[in-house]
């Protein structure tokens, strides 16, 4: 039996993966192969299958992973928004994993605000970004009418060309969103990476899980 | 020419509905062996009759039992395509059985009309076999449903499930009995209906509690296994650890082996009052079916008994057992 007794973690390739593998490195895991082989998508010696975070929920949800690993971010993203119809993923959210800290922001060209101007004078502020529910959310919560303009590359982009007023999206350091002369008007939320489980895993696989658990814990 | 049909719906086709018809047959006979008559109501009924039995104190997450379709008939009435037969079912005991003599035993096979998220597979309309046991209290009622259940997919040939048991009355009394707010149960309650433990240890500490409560109310519903999870505990969880030991005693062994207990069990479902359960099986990541007690849910509709029911969704069991027949599974081990 591995040292992930015998589970199927779904493993998020990108931001998250280093520290994932150091996590799972550090529960006595062999990750060398995870680690140097970026081609391999299933290790099914480790019980580890490595994908794009916002697919980790679609796959722990199927039951095809009964853990995973993936940012706040994507789970809050993936709930749909709509205060009368959320509908998060059916996985339970285990634990605060602490790592890849960064914080949902609204951000807009520095100097006067454009995006309280378009607001003030046309009613309504344009606002890319790569996570469309979180943003209507945030900009529904705070009674304020907006535009959602999705994009999938290079959100800095869109106000740099004029195409929006505004952008949501994520930032660790800030330092992209300084390089393009933005700045942050808002802070949403704080995301962080999250454990997750299947929800008929958690039931039939509970003594596995909450070992798993207590040594994430007591780390 | 291809003709659309709306997403979450499906043609069957005769392969399919062979073998969708040997289990609903076979279904159908335990249903019929145990003494649970046949029903079909209308698809359609009265928003205002089925709101009844929609909406209860706790309102926590109860859009699955909400319909989602509604249209209007003639005269200006709106209608709405049943999301479930235990509403329907309360009103037909009120309605056409008002002076019988309980326990009275109803079991059905019914399509059901659900909303749908986009892009997740999620059917609109999806076929459900169950039944209800109406004036039939706990304990007794529970374990004969309970056995029903167990006998209905021991029949159909699914090997590898397993039932989960919990009470829809425990938490809630946990928070009442710890004095939780009103306001901080409804948040603490939401955030263990959507399965989310961080954030309701965020919750948690958000409120006014001492380090005991709030571990108390973190730690309770994470707690599933074995009779050992009943074991310890007291105050309020004792009252309905006893409450599902009763229960766990009247089961005959070869249903008693199969069940998990779940001090964190909630169903979306708002109506449930007491035990609830749910049916896992490792070949399928999701609950093939479940249900549970809903004692006051006839006395909304004019005839006080205490009830409990089932639905299994056929669907969902076909690929089950599809899936231990393939041995597939994520969690076949």
């Amino acid at each position: 039996m591995s040292a992930t007794n015998g589970l199927t973690i779904a493993v998020p390739r990108g931001a998250l993966f280093k520290e994932t593998v150091e996590l799972l490195s550090s529960l006595g895991l062999d990750t060398s192969e995870l680690s140097s082989n970026d081609r391999k998508l299933l290790f099914e010696d480790i019980g580890v299958i490595t994908m794009r975070p916002s697919d980790v929920p679609t796959y722990v949800e199927s039951g095809a992973a009964d853990l995973g690993i993936t940012g706040k971010d994507v789970l809050l993203e993936q709930a749909g928004h709509g205060s009368a119809d959320p509908a998060p993923r059916e996985v339970y959210e285990l634990l605060d994993l602490g790592y890849g800290r960064c914080t949902m922001v609204l951000a807009s060209k520095t100097g006067p605000d454009p995006a309280a101007e378009a607001l003030r004078r046309l009613g309504v502020m344009r606002v890319a970004t790569k996570y469309p529910h979180i943003a209507a959310r945030h900009l529904e919560e705070t009674g304020r009418q907006a535009e959602i303009v999705e994009v999938k590359g290079s959100v800095e982009l869109a106000p740099l060309t004029g195409m929006v007023d505004a952008i949501v999206d994520l930032t660790a350091t800030g330092t992209t969103l300084r390089e393009h002369d933005l700045i942050v008007r808002e802070e949403i939320v704080e995301c962080t990476a999250r454990l997750i489980a299947n929800p008929v895993a958690h039931k039939l696989r509970a003594p596995e899980i909450d070992r798993l658990l207590e040594r994430l814990r007591a780390r | 020419m291809i003709h659309p049909i709306p997403s979450g719906t499906r043609d069957v086709l005769p392969d399919e509905t062979r073998e969708v018809r040997a289990i609903t047959d076979a279904l159908r006979g335990v249903f019929e062996r145990h003494g649970y008559g046949e029903v079909y109501t209308p698809a359609l009924e009265y928003e205002s009759v089925l709101a009844r039995g929609g909406h209860t104190a706790q309102g926590a997450g109860s859009a699955e039992a909400q319909p989602a379709y509604r249209v209007f008939d003639e005269s200006g009435a709106a209608l709405v395509l049943r999301s479930d037969m235990t509403v329907p079912i309360a009103r037909v005991v009120a309605t056409r059985y008002p002076n019988s003599e309980p326990p009275l035993r109803f079991c059905y096979l019914a399509h059901c009309y659900r909303g749908v998220r986009p892009q997740r597979g999620q059917p609109r309309e999806l076929l459900q076999a169950g039944i209800e046991l109406i004036g039939a209290p706990a304990p007794e009622g529970t374990a004969e449903a309970l056995g029903v259940l167990c006998a209905a997919l021991d029949t159909v040939g699914l090997e590898g499930y397993r039932i989960g048991l919990g009470d829809a009355s425990l938490f809630p009394s946990l928070m009442a009995a710890l004095g939780v707010s009103e306001q901080g149960r409804a948040r603490l309650l939401a955030a263990l209906v959507s399965r989310d433990f961080v954030g309701l240890e965020q919750e948690l500490s958000d409120l006014d509690l001492g380090a005991h409560e709030r571990e108390l109310l973190l730690e309770v519903p994470q707690r599933r296994g074995g009779p050992d999870v009943l074991a310890a505990s007291n105050g309020v969880v004792a009252d309905a650890a006893a409450n599902m030991r009763q229960v766990y005693e009247l089961l005959e062994p070869p249903v008693a082996e199969r069940v998990i207990f779940d001090l964190g069990l909630v169903r979306s479902i708002g109506y449930y009052t007491g035990a609830v359960f749910e049916v896992y099986d490792p070949a399928l990541g999701a609950p093939i079916g479940g249900g549970g007690r809903y004692d006051e849910l006839l006395g909304r509709f004019g005839r006080s008994l205490p009830a409990v029911g089932f639905a299994l969704g056929v669907d969902r069991l076909h690929t089950a057992l599809l899936g231990e027949e393939r041995g597939t599974g994520a969690s076949l081990s």
